[in-house]
Formats: C-alpha cells, sequence, structure tokens
C-alpha cells in the first residue's frame, strides 16, 4: 500500500508555532522508508498524522490514491508501534497480539481456532514461540518490542508505521532486531515507516531517508545519495562528523581561507563566489612532505602534525592542530602511512577535493 | 506519608534506614497494643459469662434484622459508589477544567468532616420539608427515614475511598494504550470496557471494598437520617448503643463481633480478588 502525504501543515495548539510545515512526501509500495531528525523536528509529528492519531490543519493523506481523514479508515490497515510498546498490562502476550482480531464484529471475526493459530503463527514469527502466556511486566524490552510488532501485525496490515522503536533498548539488541526487521519487512511485503532520531540505523535500514528539520522535509533521497549529495550543510553535519572548510570560488578553483588546505578544482557550473566546503574525516588527505607541490603552488612550507587518538570501526584516528581549531582526520586503518617512531603523522598541507560544496546563507 | 511506609517495609536494609530495629519495635508495639489487643479482647470477652447467655444472645431476631439493614444498605452504598467514583476520579485526571484543584480538595471532605455535622446536613435536606427531601416527596419518594436515605448517607461517606483508590492507577494509565487499541480498530466502548476498564479493577474492588466496610460501621452521618426503628431502619452500630444503654453488655458484644467478623471477611475476599487480579503486575 502506499502512502501519499500533500502539503500537510500542522500548528501547535496553544501557540502559532510550526510543526509541519508544507510537507509533501511520497512513500511508495514496498519501500522501507526511515524519517530523521533532531529531537522536535516534526518526525513523530508527521508519523502520528499518517496514522490518524493526531489532527492537522490542511493537506491530504491517501493510501492508495484514496484520501483517507478518520482513524476507522485505517484500522486494521495499519500497524503501529509505540515508543514504549503500549502493550496492555492486564492481558497476557497471546491476548494482546490476538486483540486486533478480537475486537472484529461477530460476523468478520475469525473463529477462537483461527485466532489462536495466527497468534502462534505470529509469536513464531516474532522467535518468541514460548511467551503467549506471560504477561508483558515479566518480558524485557526487545521481547516487548517483538510482542508489540506482532499485535501491530495481526491484522494483515500492509503499512508498518514505527515510532522510535529502538529507543529504549541496548545497542548489541537495537543491530540484531534492526536486521531482523528489515528481513520481516521484506518477507511480509510491507511498506514501512520508521521514524528514529539514529541516522546510523536509518542508514543501515531504509530503503529511502528522509531528513527533517523544524517541520519541513530537507530531503528525501537514499542512503548512498545522501552521502554523496547532501541537500544542505544541516543534512551534512546530521549525518556524521564533519568538518567545514570556507573559501571562495575563483575561475574553477575552491580557494579554502585557511591555507593549510590546498586549492583543488571544482566543477564549471561553480560560479565565482563565496563557498563552504564539508568533508568527512576519513576523506581527508594529509600531504606527505615529499611531495613537491608547494614549488609550483609558491606557498610557505607548513609543517603540520597529525597527534593519535586511537583507533574506532577500522580508522585510526587524529586530530591536527590547525592556526584556529583542531579538526578531526581519520586513515583507514591498514592504509601504509610512513609514521613517526611516536605515531605522529607529518604534512605539510590538506587535500580535501573531496568536500561537497556549499552556497552560504547569507 | 504514604511513601514512608513503604520506605520503611520495602528497604529493610539497616544500612539506609537508620534505626531500623528501633522502628520495627515500635511499628509491633503500636499495632499489638492499639489493634490486635483491643480485637482479641472482643473476641474473648463475649464468652465470658458462659457459652448458652451467648448463644442467646446471637439468637436475636432483633439483631439480625438490624445486621441485614446495615449490610444492604453498605452494599448497595459501596455498589453505587462505584459508577460515581470512576467518574469524579476520571474527571479529576483527564478533564482540564477551571476550579479542578478545589474539586480535588472538596473530595476528601466527607473523610476530614465531623460525622454528626453530615448527618444532621444530610437530614435537613432529606426530610419530608429539606431542599432536597420536598421535591422528591412529591414525586412520592421518602428519602429520609428509611433505606434510601441511609444509602445516600453511606455514598456521601464511602465516595472518597473510591476516587481515592481509582486516581492513581487511572493516572498512570499510559494514554498510547488508547491510541493502540483505537489502531488496531477498537471501538470506544470497547476501549472503555478492555483497556480502561479492566486495568482498574483492582483499584475499583479495593475502592468498593474500604467503602462497604465503612458503611458497615458507620454511625454518626447515619442515625440523624435513618428512622432507627426497630426491626425496620435501625442500623448494627446504633443497636450496639442501644444493647449498652440496657446494660446488655452480652448482647452488645454479640452484634460487634458479628460486624468485626463481617469486616474482617471484607478485607480478606478483597484482597483475595485483588491478588488474582493482580497477577499482570508481578514482574519477572
Amino acid at each position: 500500500m502506499s502512502i501519499e502525504i500533500c502539503d500537510l501543515v500542522r500548528h501547535a495548539s496553544d501557540s502559532r508555532q510550526v510543526l509541519l510545515d508544507h510537507v509533501s512526501l511520497e512513500v511508495p509500495k514496498g519501500y522501507f522508508v526511515a524519517l530523521i531528525g533532531p529531537s522536535g523536528a516534526g518526525k513523530t509529528t508527521l508519523l502520528r498524522a499518517i496514522a490518524g492519531l493526531d489532527p492537522y490543519d490542511s493537506g491530504t493523506i491517501s493510501l492508495d490514491g484514496r484520501i483517507v481523514t478518520d482513524i476507522q479508515a485505517r484500522a486494521g490497515k495499519m500497524g503501529f508501534v509505540f515508543q514504549h510498546y503500549a502493550l496492555f498490562p492486564h492481558m497476557s502476550v497471546a491476548k494482546n497480539i490476538a486483540f486486533g482480531l478480537n475486537i472484529l464484529p461477530a460476523r468478520s471475526r475469525p473463529s477462537r481456532k483461527e485466532i489462536a493459530a495466527r497468534v502462534q503463527e505470529l509469536l513464531d514469527l516474532m522467535q518468541i514461540p514460548d511467551l503467549g502466556n506471560a504477561y508483558p511486566a515479566r518480558l524485557s524490552g526487545g521481547q516487548k518490542q517483538r510482542v508489540a510488532l506482532a499485535r501491530a501485525l495481526a491484522t494483515h496490515p500492509q503499512v508498518l508505521l514505527l515510532d522510535e522503536p529502538f529507543g529504549a533498548l541496548d545497542p548489541i539488541v537495537r543491530r540484531s532486531i534492526r536486521g531482523w526487521l528489515r528481513d520481516l519487512h521484506d518477507r511480509l511485503g510491507l511498506t514501512t515507516v520508521l521514524v528514529t532520531h539514529d541516522q546510523e540505523e536509518a542508514l543501515d535500514v531504509a530503503d529511502r531517508v528522509v531528513i527533517m528539520q523544524e517541520g519541513r522535509i530537507v530531503q528525501n533521497a537514499s542512503p548512498q545519495c545522501l552521502d554523496s549529495h547532501p541537500a544542505t550543510e544541516f543534512v551534512m553535519e546530521f549525518l556524521g562528523e564533519s568538518v567545514s572548510f570556507s573559501g571562495v570560488i575563483h575561475n574553477g578553483q575552491m580557494i579554502p581561507d585557511e591555507k593549510t588546505a590546498f586549492p583543488f578544482a571544482v566543477p564549471d557550473s561553480w560560479e565565482n563566489g563565496p563557498i563552504i566546503a564539508m568533508i568527512r574525516p576519513y576523506e581527508i588527505n594529509l600531504l606527505p612532505p615529499d611531495r613537491q607541490t608547494d614549488e609550483q603552488t609558491n606557498r610557505q612550507i607548513v609543517k603540520i602534525e597529525a597527534i593519535p587518538r586511537g583507533f574506532r570501526n577500522g580508522y585510526r584516528h587524529y586530530t591536527i592542530q590547525l592556526k584556529e581549531r583542531t579538526i578531526p582526520f581519520f586513515v583507514a586503518q591498514d592504509a601504509e602511512i610512513p609514521t613517526q617512531p611516536n605515531g605522529v603523522l607529518v604534512g605539510i598541507g590538506l587535500d580535501v577535493s573531496r568536500a561537497r560544496l556549499f552556497r552560504p546563507n547569507i | 506519608m504514604r511513601q514512608f511506609f513503604f520506605a520503611l517495609f520495602q528497604s529493610g536494609h539497616k544500612q539506609i534506614l537508620p534505626g531500623f530495629r528501633f522502628s520495627i519495635t515500635a511499628t509491633l508495639l503500636w499495632t499489638g497494643f492499639l489493634i490486635v489487643f483491643p480485637l482479641s479482647t472482643l473476641l474473648i470477652k463475649p464468652w465470658q459469662d458462659g457459652f448458652g447467655t451467648m448463644l442467646s444472645a446471637l439468637h436475636d431476631g432483633r439483631m439480625f434484622a438490624a445486621l441485614w439493614f446495615s449490610f444492604s444498605c453498605a452494599i448497595l452504598a459501596a455498589i453505587c459508589n462505584i459508577p460515581f467514583g470512576l467518574m469524579l476520579a476520571w474527571a479529576l485526571v483527564r478533564a482540564q477544567l477551571p476550579g479542578q484543584r478545589i474539586a480535588d480538595a472538596l473530595i476528601d471532605l466527607p473523610l476530614a468532616l465531623p460525622t454528626a455535622v453530615t448527618g444532621i446536613t444530610l437530614a435537613t435536606l432529606y426530610s419530608t420539608h429539606g431542599w432536597l427531601g420536598a421535591p422528591l416527596s412529591q414525586l412520592g419518594i421518602t428519602a429520609s427515614y428509611g433505606r434510601l436515605g441511609v444509602i445516600l448517607a453511606l455514598m456521601f461517606v464511602g465516595l472518597p475511598f473510591v476516587v481515592r483508590a481509582v486516581e492513581p492507577v487511572l493516572r498512570t494509565l499510559p494514554h498510547d494504550l488508547e491510541e493502540a487499541a483505537m489502531l488496531l480498530g477498537a471501538s470506544p466502548r470497547q476501549i472503555f470496557m478492555r483497556v480502561i476498564l479492566t486495568p482498574l479493577l483492582p483499584a475499583l474492588i479495593t475502592g468498593f471494598g474500604l467503602s462497604f466496610a465503612r458503611g458497615i460501621g458507620e454511625y454518626g452521618s447515619v442515625i440523624f437520617i435513618a428512622g432507627n426503628q426497630p426491626f425496620k431502619s435501625e442500623i448494627a452500630p446504633l443497636l450496639i448503643v442501644v444493647r449498652l444503654q440496657e446494660f446488655d453488655y452480652t448482647g452488645a458484644t454479640a452484634v460487634a463481633l458479628i460486624l468485626l467478623a463481617i469486616s474482617l471477611l471484607a478485607l480478606f475476599l478483597v484482597g483475595l480478588i485483588h491478588r488474582r487480579f493482580s497477577l499482570w503486575n508481578e514482574p519477572a
């Protein structure tokens, strides 16, 4: 089931603060979309609007091209998993999962046996086959998560909405349940919208990542595209650690203000003017002293040092002291780079040619 | 106050609570002298005049009529208090109304008010010439000096128990339970019955039990509005007073003994049902 959101606007009830600012979004059938952004960006507000839990001032939401307004039109077609699971504390796990089926009017309700079979099927699918009789208070966070998911899936919905479902889980469970969820999405042919504030999670699991900021969608792209072509400085910053260099573009050359960063060629489409170059720490190259570029560019040789700061995720971390600030700098762990005995790297300049360029907002 | 009590019993670590031994001794002495000792004398005393006298005292028609009157009125009042108490608690927790704090304070008033004041107020209000009694009597309903009046008085004193038992549970009931049920397709009636009312059942039973226990023994607020006619509208606590005035100590203690048994039984049953329902609250 595809979801189309058209020009959704919502103001906070007591102030004129805009919660959703003309949001339009299309989620094609079978896609796994992640909504990310800082707290207060409107991710959850948008998700709750899709579910019909929160009202909105204007705009439309349609499922498979049909506009839906009330929550009854969505009942059973959408599974929603709450941040804190919202399991019914007074019902056993099996009763929780069967809730969506048990409340159906008598003529469309499956028989008792069919419901029990469906519950067991879901428990097996969630890999918690023996928990049917337990009460939610006895479950661990990961188990509650699975029960909440099973309950949401009981009525065979085609859309799954997840509101920060991994927020309360520890990192190991989080990683395993994430992969398992993606697998489930593919197997059941669902259309999934996931809200998270963890960009790594979103990039890991989603087909498309929608970045929100102050009630607006800033960028809606695939994870690859998001990394290579971030729409704004905010997106670049939000997706991971980055270093920015301000400078100017002059005749097809980006000339950083800091002389330690070397100028580099940019495509001709960039016109002359001020520019900001942003780069990931692992994309920076430290130019070794034996290169003779300094003679060609008639620069003064300034020796710079990268001081080691340990290892993480297959990268050696360094910090480089520039004139007015310290920047991070990562080198792949297996890269062959001549180091001094104390581990310090020495260079004569920084190659930042892999940076993304942004026009500064004036 | 309540938190202090929980802390006293739950964290029995000497290190955390200084003077734990002292406080546990004080607690045991306190409960021993003020609760267990008087109650045990009540159990022993009646039989001192001989087994036969006590048995004949227990075979008293007037006493059974009074006990039945008290019992039935208390149970009806407690039943009536459940929906009203639930609605009041709901309004206090969910509705954002002006003057909510005042309403919140007023709910406890029946507990704080001297019972005689309550009794006189209700009696004048519901008497055939009172503000509420007059229109009611025109409709052919005599509120005062009968069962209805007693039930009204008992509802008045018992209501705070239900409200105060339900309110904290309702307050901690997460709102997203209702949203989850709504998204699963439940109708408002189904949400109320299955998602809200069921988790409140233990609290409602507690409120009912406390309200009932209070109603069984209530004296001051009832005697003015009850007709106090033997065999018809006489409450059991009043019968104790009557017997004492007749210097019939055996008869008085016989009534007291049965009242005590009923109260204990009520508390026991409430505890039993409560435990059955609170299965879901037990963590691993």
